[in-house]
């Protein structure tokens, strides 16, 4: 395990993901839902609060929630909305429309990369609140002055992913982090851009001496916009708990601020304002209540999500899952296979979607793929010059060789080569003769002479190959 | 007999609903909510299991719309009625304490 | 002297038609109504705002469509008045409030953008008990509206504005909202026709909330019929409200004059002696109107609904219970009054402590508590049982009875500041009205009698879901056997 935590202790991590949902509208009016526009420009009476305003259920938002439900193998059922009451000037109403003791979905989980399941407890509806900046000598929210609001993300469908306390390792939080964004993606449902704020993480936090069968008082960290403050922050957490249980002292169940800057996680707002959110069922919205037609639509509906798709890479490839995961990630497996069906090499296939095509795929089409990969095998490209032709194939589209012929590449023959090199035996004996008696770094003169003569279309392997061949004969 | 209702109770609602009272305040609003409450004894006195709460007067499931445009307001007309506003931004004092 | 109803009274439909055929003029017909109000206004205090020149201007333009051949709705150039929690647009909406006093809302409620589609002029905004809390219109922030019967009584509440606008002539129809029976309690103190609609029936879009799942919009009238028109006008399916219901809804005049002949209606016990507090008097005068329907043919039994008895003590939570989450957005950071101070928390509580008056902060106190966390189930989920309880009630009785019928008010208008040192007082005044709000069923009171203090008595006519149509008739019956008897 590497938690970086002290022997003996075990950590115990459980992750609420607050996910935007990619709806054109909001969750309970018809205000555009997108990032980044002027503030207070995407409002309206309803995301707004305004006196006699009422909210209604955006249709897509539902769907998307329920399918992501089923995506996390959750029950999907009767839905009622909640009002949680508190006062904060980014809630237009000071009240948030979510879902309480009835969420959409219930009792799923998570299967990561690693094998292991994440059960997840909810997965409910809620709208975000606006955005508040602080305006003084230090920006942030300690020490300023006075704060704005801005509204336009007011209202914005939101999933919150609850998971139960089953993550053991931060690879394993980071993993189930990005594994939840690789179902997002594959659904659609949302952008899933961390560091725009449409996957926001809060981690709860304990630790207990391996062995216990109970859980120990517990953190909620949270302001988390990375994986990598994800980690950090549970690992500081963690630790902050076991020196105070070694002190003799015992953590409160408390939220915490991650500060990103210091490394350290702070105690967020008093005690004394401690949760009373005096739960209701929202009187303005009705029940949602899915029948079993409905539901099996959206599991029909369904794509394919990470796990099984790595699984079936891996097996059409006959690799290890782990050499597959990043293509799988970045939803070039579908590509993958039908390149690989094409007749391609698979571990040629793997390779260049993994080193060489990491910014997308451009014009590129699997048959043109399958064909350079076999122009490659059969030596009639260097990996070099295929390298390059993959490129321009990105950007162009093309067949390999139309476009290996434009830039006039073609592997040197070896027959080609070895007139060449014989040639060149003959016309620096004294160079050779060091060759010969092992000086290495001459080496690179001869197959510097080859390729100036070639004009760099020779491969560099065949040259070392047949300059070895010469010594030994 | 015990008070349905202490004055600390009155006080920390008060808290939670953003109100502030005055020491005669708090006496007077004690007795009146306590006697409010006490005319609820007899719900409270009730035996009602099994009875399903009733939220809805009618009951109505489902109800959705289109994830359609719609109209929004203009910035103007918006911060027109604030009481404070700046930089397209509703102006409020500084926050003490982050969001629960 | 009392402003009283004018000489020349004459109901909606036929201002409509006669402005419609051009024989009134709009401009002629509103110029009536704010002579009325010049006069009497001063005396009543039932408006908030007099919208004078908005008036004037809508009105000129109703004549101008006449004039230029369109075709206008129902309520073509009849002026009005409408309760101030019902959002217009650019016009000042306080709900009696200093926190919302100065308030102009940018959208207009459904309903108001409806009685404009109809044609209808929209005179002033009334006004009422602040967020609609009170039985007397003593609770407004901008002073107590009085009841033209008799300037020493209060007009009822909290709709007092909307009810006594009509009764003192100022306009021949006022819309209120009714949520423990804020219509149908002042109609009958004022003497006017007073309708609580099925909950769902007209939209809640655009109306200051205070207990959601009670609030409905409905008319105030002379008239049942005229009731029944702007009912039509300001009902039906709205996609901006969530429980608003779908189906359509029978026409409620079709049947206006067919009688009650077999109907069988029943008269809650309960509230005919069975609950303290209902004077005899007006016990007396129900009874009165029962013989008349049955002289008309309908078949009268007491029936009991034994969940009435717990219905006042369930309002009184349910509805503070959701008023205190639906008032929380006025903290002064968006819209209305702003009290400063030093750090949000402070500006927040000295808008609030300053903005709400006492009855307000008692309510919303009130609900907060009955939602805490350690009390929800004796108090907030309790009374979501008896809600239920009392519909099983109401069902069980409607398998054997077509109407119900009851006292609306307790009481004839009582004096101002009589009720207003013990909030229990006061609120026993909607103990008839309640049960309807909690069941979501349409309810109207009928003017039918006078006190011996000379002051107007009601009769409440209840009917299931959807049935306002029935309703509407057997009102109608009880108004024109009144008429007849005069």
């Amino acid at each position: 395990m590497n938690n970086n935590l002290k022997d003996d202790w075990e950590l115990i991590v459980g992750l609420e993901v607050h996910v935007e949902l990619g709806t054109k509208t909001k969750l309970f009016c018809g205000c555009v839902n997108q990032f980044g526009d002027e503030p207070n420009t995407n409002v309206c009476p309803v995301c707004l609060g305004l006196p006699g305003s009422l909210p209604v259920v955006n249709e897509k938002a539902v769907i998307y929630a329920m399918q992501l439900g089923r995506a996390l193998n959750c029950s999907v059922g009767r839905s009622i909305f909640a009002r949680k009451n508190y006062f904060y000037p980014d809630m237009p109403k000071d009240y948030q429309i979510t879902q309480y003791d009835q969420p959409t979905n219930m009792d799923g989980y998570l299967e990561l990369p690693s094998g292991v399941k994440i059960g997840i407890e909810r997965a409910h509806i809620e709208e975000d609140t606006g955005k508040t900046v602080h305006v003084g000598s230090t920006g942030r929210i300690s020490g300023s002055d006075y704060s704005l609001v801005d509204y336009n993300r007011a209202g914005v469908p939101l999933i919150e992913i609850v998971s139960y306390p089953e993550i053991r390792t931060i690879d394993q939080a980071k993993e189930y982090v990005e594994e939840l964004r690789g179902v997002l993606l594959a659904l659609e449902v949302s952008d899933a851009k961390m560091e725009e704020g449409s996957i926001r993480v809060d981690a709860n936090v304990s630790v207990r001496i391996e062995g216990e069968d109970e859980l120990r008082t517990r953190c909620e960290i949270k302001n988390v916009n990375s994986l990598r403050s994800l980690g950090r922050a549970i690992e500081y957490e963690a630790n902050r708990q076991i020196d105070l249980y070694e002190n003799s002292e015992i953590p409160s169940q408390e939220t915490r601020h991650w500060d990103e800057s210091d490394g350290r996680t702070r105690p967020g707002r008093s005690k004394e304002d401690a949760e009373d959110y005096r739960y209701f069922q929202e009187p303005d919205l009705v029940p949602l209540n899915p029948n079993t037609e409905t539901i099996e639509m959206i599991d029909q509906g369904l794509p394919s999500f990470p796990s099984e798709r790595r699984m079936q890479l891996a097996t059409l490839a006959q690799m290890d899952v782990s050499e597959i995961a990043l293509i799988v990630e970045r939803g070039h497996d579908g590509f993958a296979a039908e390149t690989i069906n094409s007749g391609a090499a698979p571990q040629v296939v793997i390779k260049h979607l993994t080193n060489n095509l990491s910014d997308g795929l451009g014009e590129l089409t699997p048959t043109a793929f399958a064909s350079l990969i076999q122009m490659e095998e059969s030596a009639e490209l260097t990996s070099t010059q295929a390298k390059k032709v993959l490129g321009e194939l990105v950007l162009q589209g093309g067949r390999p060789q139309e476009v290996a012929a434009q830039f006039g590449l073609e592997a040197v023959d070896t027959d080609e080569l070895e007139t060449l090199i014989n040639q060149l035996i003959t016309d620096y004996p004294d160079e050779w003769e060091r060759f010969c008696g092992g000086e290495k770094k001459v080496q690179g003169f001869f197959v510097g002479e080859v390729m100036k003569s070639t004009r760099g279309q020779a491969d560099g392997k065949v040259i070392n190959q047949i300059l070895n061949e010469r010594i030994s004969d | 007999m015990t008070e349905p209702i202490s004055e600390e109770e009155v006080a920390h609602v008060a808290h939670l609903a953003r109100l502030r009272l005055s020491d005669q305040e708090l006496e007077i609003f004690t007795r009146q909510l306590g006697a409010v409450l006490e005319h609820a004894k007899d719900v409270e006195a009730l035996q009602l299991d099994g009875i399903e709460p009733m939220s809805h007067p009618f009951p109505l499931e489902n109800v959705t719309r289109e994830d359609e445009v719609g109209e929004m307001l203009e910035r103007e007309k918006v911060l027109d009625q604030a009481p404070a506003a700046e930089d397209g931004r509703f102006q409020v004092p500084q926050i003490l304490g982050e969001q629960p | 002297m009392s402003p009283s109803v004018p000489d020349s009274f004459v109901t909606a439909e036929s201002i409509s038609e006669k402005v419609k055929s051009g024989e009134w003029s709009a401009v002629e017909i509103l110029d009536k109504y704010l002579s009325q109000i010049e006069q009497h206004e001063s005396e009543v205090h039932a408006f908030n705002t007099v919208l004078e020149g908005e008036a004037r201007a809508a009105a000129r333009e109703t004549d101008k469509r006449v004039a230029s051949g369109e075709t206008l709705g129902p309520l073509a150039g009849v002026p009005i008045a409408v309760k101030d929690n019902l959002c217009t647009k650019g016009i000042r909406t306080t709900a009696s409030s200093r926190i919302l006093e100065n308030w102009k809302p940018p959208y207009d409620a459904t309903v108001v953008q409806k009685l404009f589609s109809a044609g209808a002029t929209l005179i002033g905004k009334t006004n009422m008990d602040e967020f609609a809390m009170g039985s007397s219109t003593e609770n407004s922030a901008f002073g107590p509206t009085r009841n033209p019967h008799d300037l020493s009584c209060v007009p009822g509440g909290s709709s007092g504005g909307s009810a006594a606008a009509v009764a003192a002539g100022f306009a021949p129809i006022s819309i209120g909202s009714d949520t423990g029976g804020s219509i149908r309690q002042p109609a009958s103190l004022c003497g006017v026709v007073g309708v609580k609609p099925t909950y769902g029936g007209v939209s809640r879009y655009g109306l200051l909330a205070f207990a959601s799942s009670l609030d409905q919009i409905g008319p105030f009238a002379n008239t049942v019929r005229d009731a029944a028109i702007v009912h039509e006008v300001i009902g039906g399916h709205d996609p901006k409200d969530s429980t608003s219901i779908s189906e359509p809804f029978p026409s409620f005049l079709d049947g206006l004059d067919h009688g009650v002949e077999g109907l069988k209606i029943g008269i809650i016990s309960e509230l005919m002696g069975g609950i303290e507090g209902i004077s005899p008097e007006v016990i007396g005068k129900t009874r009165e109107a029962a013989s008349v329907l049955s002289a008309n043919g309908a078949l009268i039994e007491e029936v009991s609904i034994p969940a009435s008895l717990y219905c006042l003590s369930s309002y009184y939570l349910i509805a503070p219970a959701e008023a205190s989450s639906n008032l929380s957005r006025y903290d002064g950071v968006r819209y209305g009054l702003r009290v400063q101070g030093e750090t949000l928390a402070e500006m927040n509580i000295n808008t609030r402590t300053n903005g709400f008056g006492n009855e307000v902060k008692r309510r919303i106190m009130l609900g907060t508590y009955a939602l805490s966390a350690g009390y929800y189930d004796a108090y907030y989920g309790k009374a979501l049982k008896v809600r239920r309880l009392l519909a099983q009630n109401f069902d069980e009785v409607y398998s054997k009875f077509d109407v119900l019928l009851s006292p609306t008010s307790p009481c004839t208008a009582f004096k101002l500041g009589e009720k207003t040192s013990d909030p229990m007082t006061m609120y026993v005044n909607d103990v008839c009205t309640i049960p309807s709000n909690l069941v979501g069923h349409p309810a109207i009171s009928v003017p039918f009698a006078s006190g011996n203090d000379g002051m107007p008595i009601g009769v409440q006519i209840l009917v299931p879901p959807m049935q306002e149509a029935l309703m509407y008739r057997v009102a109608s019956t009880l108004e024109s056997a009144k008429s007849n008897e005069q």
